[in-house]
């Protein structure tokens, strides 16, 4: 990137949690912003139109799928990366769905944290092993086909994603499977469309499954 | 009552919403005209803001009474326009419709008690609005209005001729007597629902109170008291690995004998014992059989070799069950080491892990060099028993 600092917004319902991530992030980004709810953090995000959103899957009324549908449509280019203490996956696939390009777990280790938002600001995707394991849970099994190219992850893909639940990094999953570190962006960002674009039946179910209070 | 719709119109013209409901059940009589009108109120009404409700009007005589005159009048309107099922079962079926409307809407707790005090101190004065009736008041009224219209019905007929005609004016009877009573039944019904919903949460939330107290105030209390940061950290994981599998232990099997579960334990236990961090990723599950028992076993093997030699803070562990096998891998990011300068003396991975994966014919490989980190990768064929 050039020089100029990528600006970051902050959405998450615990003060405290948007307290300690801004301090982390302080050194090398600018936090432009922070909202605690839906009807906030849309607004905040289209006036600051940040780089990189981080967006806590589970806010009252909504959740961070509402933020990410309704800023889409008015500043496609502001980028989001989904956070939670969660481990329900179709709270975490319903944001990812909504165009989320990555998804990382609140005990991320700040230096992490800081590469996943660069690389979410550089367009790229960031999977992290938890949610590599979601994906490969949605697309397991045999499915009735509804689109095959959609529905369905190829050989290749899915060895990408088994990598990456193993705790690889992106860099690592290239060395492991000999192919570049673009290549392996490439077929994240292939999953990720389909999962974005697909029809398959767990996916919906999977969202529409057991809401937590 | 059923949609809100009616409370919503009477909220806008600040008239009772039960008055509205009334209007509503009338104009059905007009060959539909009131239902189809609900239904478009329906469509075009919006959600309710939970904000705006607001206290309900207070509906004076005056209105009541004007909300009638529509109502009388929208009917003779559609009596000319020829939506008619003819006088003489339009009229009677009004007045026994009103009857049972009035005992149907009943107004809510409050209105009642208000209802109550009012009648207490006047006794004689008719207020102009059903909805204040107290419920004795109330259901005298409806039940009036219901067999007046019984037998104006029978009238128009003209066949109040009980001799001649006992079998229809008993059926009448009947019916009225059921369209007073089944308001009160269905009331019955829809209570105890309630009650018995209530008490569910009631539940629900003692279970929850107990298990915040039994466990995360607790290791609350706990932390407190070290000083070591290590230990504070084992201590808040373990309550995170408990508290998450107790509120999303749903979306996935809690089943004490899948795979999932004895991973997720075997990843507990040697995160409470060595203090490092394990991230589990489990994909599909199954019941655990003597081969998955062995591969737990392995695993949790190499959890421990990993947190005990590589000086890695954090061990990823990903397990697949995949349609003829089932794999797990054990990985971290720390020392590293070459396989033949392990003493001869630690058997660990050769018995543990090796040896238990070849007696269920599976096999064990272990990737490792000095500084890029170690990863044991496990696997043993399983029946595809699913």
């Amino acid at each position: 990137m050039t020089n100029r600092r990528i600006r970051v917004f902050l959405v998450d319902d615990h003060g405290l949690f948007r307290s300690g991530v801004r301090t982390e992030l302080g050194n090398e980004f600018d936090v432009v912003g922070d909202a605690e709810d839906v009807p906030s953090a849309i607004e905040g995000i289209l006036e600051t139109r940040p780089d990189v959103v981080l967006l806590d899957v589970h806010l009252p009324a909504g959740g961070g799928a509402a933020v990410v549908l309704a800023v889409r449509e008015k500043a496609p280019e502001v980028r989001f990366l989904a956070l939670s203490v969660s481990d329900a996956p179709a709270d975490v696939i319903e944001v990812i769905r909504a165009g989320a390009r990555g998804y990382v777990t609140k005990t991320i280790a700040p230096a992490d944290l800081a590469n996943a938002i660069g690389r979410v600001h550089e367009g790229d995707t960031f999977f992290s092993s938890r949610l590599a394991g979601f994906v490969l849970d949605a697309f397991a099994g045999v499915a009735p086909q509804l689109d095959p190219e959609m529905d369905q992850l190829t050989a290749r893909e899915r060895e990408v994603l088994r990598h990456i639940a193993r705790g690889y990094a992106y860099k690592e999953v290239a060395r492991a499977l000999h192919i570049s570190v673009k290549t392996v962006e490439t077929h994240v960002s292939a999953v990720l469309r389909k999962l974005q674009l697909s029809n398959r039946y767990e996916l919906t179910r999977w969202a529409e499954d057991r809401r937590l209070v | 009552m059923l949609t809100g719709v009616a409370g919503g119109i009477g909220e806008r013209l600040r008239i009772n919403p039960v008055v509205v409901r009334l209007a509503f059940v009338v104009l059905t009589l007009g060959a539909g005209a009131g239902a189809f009108l609900y239904l478009v109120a329906l469509l075009l009404s919006g959600r309710p803001d939970p904000e705006a409700r607001a206290a309900r009007p207070r509906t004076g005589a005056l209105q009541a009474f004007a909300v009638g005159l529509v109502v009388l009048g929208l009917l003779l309107l559609l009596r000319d326009a020829g939506l008619w099922l003819g006088d003489g079962f339009v009229w009677p079926a009004a007045l026994a419709v009103l009857g049972s409307a009035v005992i149907w809407t009943r107004g809510d707790e409050g209105e009642r008690s208000r209802a109550g005090r009012v009648l207490g101190r006047l006794p004689l004065r008719i207020p102009g609005t059903v909805a204040r009736r107290a419920g004795g008041v109330r259901l005298a009224t409806g039940a009036l209005l219901v067999l007046a219209g019984a037998a104006a019905f029978l009238f128009q007929n003209r066949r109040l001729d009980l001799l001649t005609n006992a079998p229809l004016a008993v059926a009448a009877a009947v019916l009225g007597l059921g369209v007073i009573l089944a308001p009160w039944m269905w009331r019955q019904a829809r209570q105890l629902a309630d009650e018995r919903r209530e008490r569910i949460r009631s539940e629900e939330r003692a279970d929850m109170a107990a298990h915040l107290h039994d466990s995360v105030l607790q290791t609350l209390s706990l932390m407190q008291r070290t000083s070591d940061p290590r230990e504070m950290s084992r201590l808040a994981r373990g309550q995170e690995r408990e508290l998450r599998t107790w509120l999303y232990g749903g979306t996935r099997s809690t089943d004490p004998s899948s795979l999932s579960t004895a991973i997720d334990a075997a990843a507990a236990d040697v995160e409470r014992a060595h203090a490092v961090k394990v991230e589990v990723v489990v994909v599909g599950d199954r019941p655990v059989d003597d081969a998955l028992q062995a591969l737990v076993h392995a695993t949790r093997e190499a959890m421990i070799n990993a947190a005990r030699h590589s000086g890695a803070r954090e061990i990823s562990v990903y397990v697949e069950v995949e349609p003829g096998s089932v794999g797990a891998f054990v990985r971290d990011e720390g020392t590293g080491f070459v396989r033949g300068e392990i003493g001869p003396d630690r058997r660990g991975i050769a018995d543990s892990i090796e040896g238990r994966m070849a007696r269920f014919g599976g096999v064990a490989v272990i990737e490792s060099a000095p500084g890029r980190g170690t990863e044991v990768q496990l696997r043993v064929p399983a029946a595809t028993t699913r």
